[in-house]
C-alpha cells in the first residue's frame, strides 16, 4: 500500500502513456500524427494562462541577467548608514539616486532588490536541478531495473514522503555546522528527489508496456537501449511539468527556511526570502522593506506555477476544466 | 499496518543514521557545546559509542521503543524530550484540525458554487484567490494577519494559547475543549480567540487545495448520467446537490484532505513560530536554533507516523463514504 501522497505522484505520472480512447479537444488525437510533446504545445501557446505565467517568468529572468547593470550601487556597501537610527527607528527614505531608500543597514534597497532577484532565482533553480538529478538517477534505477532494486528505492521513496517536507529540510540543514546558502539550496533539493523518483518510476512503468518498446524489443534493441532510447525520453514529459511546479515551491521553502534561520546570506549578495523575514521587525514604521520582498516572492512563484499548472493542462486535455 | 510497521523501520534506521551524522556526532548532539573532554570521554562510553554498530542501533530501537528519545538540551533544558513532546502535541493537533474546519467550511461551499457557475466573478477570483494562497510565504501571511487584526486593530491576542489571567482546569490539552468540559466558559472563549488567527493563516494551504479539488470534482460529477436522470425525475435541487452531487464529489477532497496533513505539518512550524503557539513546530524551530538534536528526533518521528496514520484512516473512511469500494472488498 502505498501512501496517499505516492497515489497522488503515480496520476500524474500516467499522463505520459496516451491512451487510444483520449480525445483532443483541438482535433490533434491520436491519429492525427502530432507527437504528445506537439499536440501539447499547440494548446499550450494559446492558453493565456501559460502566456501570463511566461511573461511574468521571462521579466524577472531579464531583471536577474541585467540586475548587475541596472543596480545604481553595491548592495553591500552601507551608503546611507548615517542617516539610519536605530534610537527612533529611522530608515534612510527614498532621495535622489536611491529611488526606494535604503534598508535598516542604510544599504541601497533598490540595489538590494534588483540583485536579490539573482539569489532567489539561482537557489530555485539549483535546487530543482539538483532535486531533478538526483531524482532522475534514482527513478530510472527503480524503472529500469525492477525487481528487490525497485522494492528498495521505492520503501526508502516512501519513507521520505512521510516526513513533512519542511521537517525533513530542517533536519537535512541541521547535518551542517556552517549555515551557507548551499546548505538551503542542498536541503530543498533533498526533499524534491523522492517526488521526482516516484514520478519517474510511475510513468517509466507505464511506458515500459506501450506499443513502440514491445516492437523495440521484438527487433532485437538491446536492453539498455531500449530504457535510454525508447522509455526515458517519452516518460519526461511529467518531469517537466513537475519541475515546473518546484520552481515555484522551492522560491516558498528556501523562503521559509531562511526565515527559520537556516542559511545564511552575506551583505554582499542579498536574498529575497531572507530580506522578508529581516524587515518583519521594522514592518510597523517600514512596511515596504517586508512588502516589497514579499509582493516579489508572490508574483514569481506565482508565474511558475501558473506555467506548470497551464502545461499539465496542457499534457492531459481531460483535466481542463 | 504493514505499511506503517514499514515506514518506522526504515526511519528509524535513516534517523540513527542521521544522528550519527550530525556534526561533532551524537555526543556534541546531546551535551551541545558545554561538554569538556572528560565529560565527553565518559558519555562516549556510557552511551555505549565504542560497541559495534549494530549492538548500538538494537540499543536505540530499544530505548526508542519505551519513549525514551534522550533530554532535551535546548527547548526546555533538562526535560525528557518525550515529555516535552506529549505535553506540546495536542496544541499542534488543536491548531491543525481548526484550520482543517475552516478551510472545509469555506472551500466546500464555494468550490461548489464556483462549479456551478463556472466562468462567473466568484469561480474566477477562487481561483486566482486559491493561485495567490499557495504562492504567498505563509510566515508572512501569518505576520500580516498579526499585525493588521492584534497589533493594529487590537481585536485578538498577538500569541499565546490562553491569557495568563485565566487559570483553566487542564483534562486533554486541548485548550478550548478542556474549558467546554470544565464548562470554564471564559477559559474556552479564551483560547478560541488565541486559536482563530493562527488557525485562519495555517487554514490559507488547505483552502486552495480543497477548493481546487471540490470545483474540479463537481465539474466531473455535474456532467454524470445520474445527475442527469435525477434532474429529469424532477427531484428538488437540494435533493440532487446533497445527495449526488456532493457525496460523489467529496472522494477526492477527503483524499486531499488527508495528503494535506504534511503540509499542514510544516506549515504548523511556521505559523506557531509568528504566533508563539506552543506546539511541536515552535519547537521544532526553536530546536533546530539551540541544536536540540532530542526534540527534533522525537518530532521527526512523530510527524512522519501522523502522516501515515491520518493516510491510512482516510483509505478507511473511503468505506464509509463509498458503498462500492465496501462491496468490493467484501467480494475479493
Amino acid at each position: 500500500m502505498a501512501s496517499a501522497r505516492a497515489t497522488k505522484i503515480d496520476r500524474l505520472a500516467g499522463l505520459a502513456v496516451r491512451s487510444p480512447d483520449d480525445q483532443d479537444p483541438d482535433g490533434a488525437g491520436p491519429d492525427s500524427g502530432l507527437s504528445l510533446a506537439a499536440s501539447a504545445w499547440r494548446r499550450l501557446r494559446r492558453n493565456p494562462v501559460f502566456i501570463v505565467g511566461a511573461v511574468v517568468i521571462g521579466l524577472f529572468l531579464i531583471l536577474a541577467v541585467l540586475a548587475p547593470l541596472i543596480a545604481p550601487h553595491d548592495p553591500g556597501l552601507r551608503l546611507l548608514e548615517d542617516q539610519v537610527s536605530r534610537a527612533r527607528n529611522e530608515i534612510p527614505p527614498a532621495q535622489p539616486g536611491h529611488p526606494m531608500g535604503g534598508d535598516q543597514f542604510g544599504r541601497d534597497f533598490f540595489s538590494r532588490m534588483l540583485l536579490g532577484s539573482q539569489q532567489t532565482l539561482m537557489v530555485a533553480v539549483l535546487a530543482t536541478v539538483i532535486g531533478l538529478g538526483g531524482g532522475l538517477v534514482l527513478g530510472t534505477l527503480a524503472g529500469a531495473f525492477g525487481g528487490w532494486v525497485d522494492t528498495l528505492v521505492m520503501r526508502i521513496v516512501d519513507v521520505m514522503l512521510s516526513i513533512p517536507s519542511l521537517l525533513l529540510a530542517v533536519s537535512i540543514g541541521a547535518l551542517f555546522s556552517q549555515q551557507t546558502q548551499f546548505t538551503v539550496i542542498l536541503a530543498v533539493a533533498i526533499v524534491q528527489i523522492p517526488i521526482f523518483a516516484r514520478l519517474l518510476r510511475g510513468t517509466m512503468l507505464g511506458v515500459r508496456e506501450s506499443d513502440h518498446v514491445l516492437a523495440a524489443r521484438a527487433l532485437g534493441v538491446k536492453g539498455r537501449s531500449i530504457v535510454f532510447r525508447h522509455i526515458l525520453p517519452n516518460s519526461l514529459g511529467p518531469v517537466i511539468v513537475q519541475s515546473t511546479l518546484v520552481l515555484a515551491i522551492a522560491i516558498l521553502d528556501a523562503a521559509a527556511l531562511s526565515f527559520l534561520g537556516l542559511g545564511a546570506a552575506d551583505d554582499a549578495t542579498p536574498e529575497w526570502g531572507q530580506m522578508l523575514g529581516n524587515a518583519q521587525d521594522f514592518f510597523d514604521s517600514q512596511p515596504h522593506l517586508a512588502i516589497w520582498p514579499a509582493a516579489c516572492i508572490v508574483v514569481v512563484a506565482l508565474g511558475f506555477t501558473l506555467v506548470g499548472e497551464s502545461m499539465r493542462e496542457a499534457l492531459d486535455p481531460r483535466q481542463r476544466r | 499496518m504493514l505499511q506503517l510497521v514499514l515506514v518506522v523501520w526504515v526511519l528509524s534506521v535513516l534517523i540513527f543514521a542521521w544522528l550519527r551524522s550530525l556534526p561533532g556526532g551524537p555526543v556534541s548532539a546531546l551535551l551541545g557545546d558545554r561538554g569538556t573532554a572528560e565529560t565527553r570521554a565518559q558519555l562516549t562510553e556510557a552511551l555505549g559509542l565504542d560497541d559495534p554498530i549494530f549492538v548500538q542501533y538494537l540499543r536505540f530501537v530499544g530505548r526508542a521503543l519505551t519513549g525514551d528519545f534522550g533530554t532535551s538540551t535546548g527547548v526546555s533544558p533538562g526535560k525528557p524530550a518525550m515529555d516535552l513532546f506529549m505535553e506540546r502535541f495536542p496544541a499542534t493537533i488543536e491548531l491543525s484540525i481548526a484550520a482543517v474546519l475552516i478551510a472545509l467550511v469555506t472551500a466546500i461551499p464555494l468550490g461548489y458554487v464556483a462549479a456551478r457557475r463556472r466562468g462567473g466573478w466568484l469561480d474566477n477570483t477562487g481561483i486566482v484567490g486559491s493561485m495567490i494562497g499557495i504562492s504567498i510565504p505563509i510566515f508572512f501571511l501569518a505576520f500580516l494577519l498579526k499585525y493588521l487584526i492584534s497589533i493594529k486593530l487590537g481585536l485578538l491576542p498577538t500569541g499565546g494559547r490562553q491569557s495568563a489571567t485565566i487559570d483553566a482546569t487542564r483534562v486533554t490539552g486541548f485548550f478550548v475543549l478542556d474549558g467546554l468540559l470544565t464548562r470554564e466558559w471564559d477559559a474556552a472563549w479564551d483560547a478560541l480567540r488565541h486559536l482563530f488567527l493562527p488557525a485562519l493563516a495555517l487554514a490559507s494551504i488547505p483552502f486552495a487545495v480543497i477548493f481546487r479539488i471540490t470545483r474540479a470534482s463537481v465539474l466531473d460529477v455535474m456532467d454524470e448520467d445520474y445527475v442527469r436522470t435525477a434532474r429529469s425525475k424532477g427531484l428538488a435541487g437540494r435533493v440532487i446537490r446533497d445527495r449526488h452531487i456532493l457525496r460523489n464529489a467529496m472522494l477526492p477532497v477527503v483524499t486531499t484532505v488527508g495528503l494535506q496533513t504534511g503540509a499542514l505539518l510544516s506549515g504548523a512550524v511556521l505559523t506557531e513560530t509568528v504566533f508563539a503557539w506552543q506546539g511541536i513546530g515552535q519547537a521544532l524551530a526553536i530546536g533546530f536554533e539551540r541544536k536540540d538534536f532530542p526534540v527534533l528526533q522525537v518530532v521527526i518521528i512523530a510527524a512522519a507516523m501522523a502522516y501515515v496514520l491520518v493516510n491510512l484512516l482516510v483509505d478507511l473512511s473511503y468505506a464509509v463514504i463509498d458503498p462500492r469500494i465496501r462491496t468490493a472488498q467484501k467480494g475479493s
